[in-house]
């Protein structure tokens, strides 16, 4: 049994560890922001998630049971209120989506 | 009444999780904290159904199921656009209809979308949500509406 | 096994710190910074594990806080501080 918990604790914190990893190199492959913020919530849902239920597979019915989960619960939270909040600051700022820009550049040639 | 209940059930349970020691001098400490911040939140008048939704309690789970196998698919999804490259993405902005009538619905409606990977809600303006996506797939997985039929199920 | 976890999560916030430096707008750079500091609070919890130490899972809930309220303070600052410009070059 125990050998069980540990072996299922070590594959969620493998598969946990490489979703942030895509997540980093998405976050620098990604060519413009809202593309990256994809990328960024990659390692903010299912990475911080495989991460925090694997170390909760090994924590066992102690208190740091319950604070895994309140760890996990905020994170998600947090994170999509704070990738929301980026997007529509980075909006309201001006920056446009890519592909919005492909069809002003589009139009200006047009017009040319 | 049953909102006031609800939040010193929930701040308790907060209180116990992150504390650790259980004296009574202690456990004194907590019912005295958890009454001051309850009678603080009765005085700025948040203790109601808007701030603690009960009347979700029972079919909100039975979503969040949901909810988290499509965040799975989703992510499996992004993380094989990343791993080929930016010329398989395209991104794109597209406009939703949130059909719920109650905030609290559309407000889940525009997390929902945020949390899944490939899709972010940008802004909410009446009932138009402006969604950026990564690409068509998820685009189209967000276009079919079972996701809005499933909120306004939970909170219409 | 957590030390495996532990070291990836270095080379994630590594490769986004990279994020930061590059930009090139300012959004990108708080993005990278968000992520850098979520990724911190995983550290945290791994951390807990690798070494033994039972009240380190307390610094990750405070860290976490503290990482959500700094993301939108800094995102509110700029919001003003753009459009305070923008109506002085009115």
């Amino acid at each position: 049994m125990e050998l069980m918990f540990d072996i299922l604790s070590w594959i969620f914190l493998l598969g946990g560890s490489f979703f942030c990893l895509t997540g980093a190199v998405g976050l620098l492959r990604f060519p413009e922001f809202f593309s990256r913020i994809h990328a960024a919530s990659l390692t903010d849902t299912l990475g911080a998630s495989l991460i925090l239920i694997g170390l909760m597979l090994q924590a066992g019915w102690k208190l740091a049971l319950p604070k895994l989960i309140l760890i996990l619960v905020f994170s998600l939270l947090a994170g999509t209120t704070a990738s929301h909040a980026m997007a529509k600051a980075a909006l309201k700022s001006g920056l446009r989506p890519l592909d919005q820009e492909e069809g002003r550049r589009k139009r200006e040639r047009q017009e040319d | 009444m049953r909102h006031t209940l609800a939040l010193s059930i929930l701040l308790s349970a907060f209180w116990l999780v992150n504390s650790g020691h259980y004296t009574p001098l202690l456990l004194f400490f907590m019912l005295a904290s958890v009454a001051a911040i309850v009678s603080l939140s009765r005085y700025m008048d948040v203790v109601d159904g808007e701030a603690q939704p009960l009347n979700i309690t029972f079919t909100l789970p039975i979503y969040l199921f949901w909810l988290a196998k499509e965040v799975v698919l989703a992510n499996i999804v992004v993380a094989t656009r990343v791993w080929q490259g930016k010329e398989s993405i395209s991104p794109r902005t597209i406009e939703v209809t949130a059909s719920q009538k109650t905030d609290l619905g559309k407000v889940i409606y525009a997390n929902s979308i945020t949390l899944t990977p490939g899709t972010v809600s940008i802004d909410l303006e009446g009932d138009t949500i402006i969604v950026h996506a990564l690409d068509e797939q998820s685009a189209a997985g967000l276009l079919t509406g079972e996701m809005d039929r499933r909120v306004r199920r939970v909170a219409g | 096994m957590f030390a495996l976890a532990a070291l990836t999560l270095l080379a994630v916030m590594g490769l986004a710190l990279i994020r930061a430096f590059l930009g090139p707008t300012l959004y990108d750079r708080i993005l990278a910074v968000n992520i850098f500091g979520t990724k911190t609070v995983l550290l945290i919890a791994v951390m807990d594990f690798l070494g033994g130490r039972p009240d380190f899972l307390d610094i990750a809930i405070v860290y976490a806080l503290i990482n959500f309220i700094s993301i939108i303070g800094v995102l509110r600052f700029f919001e003003y501080a753009e459009k305070k410009t923008a109506e002085q070059a009115e």
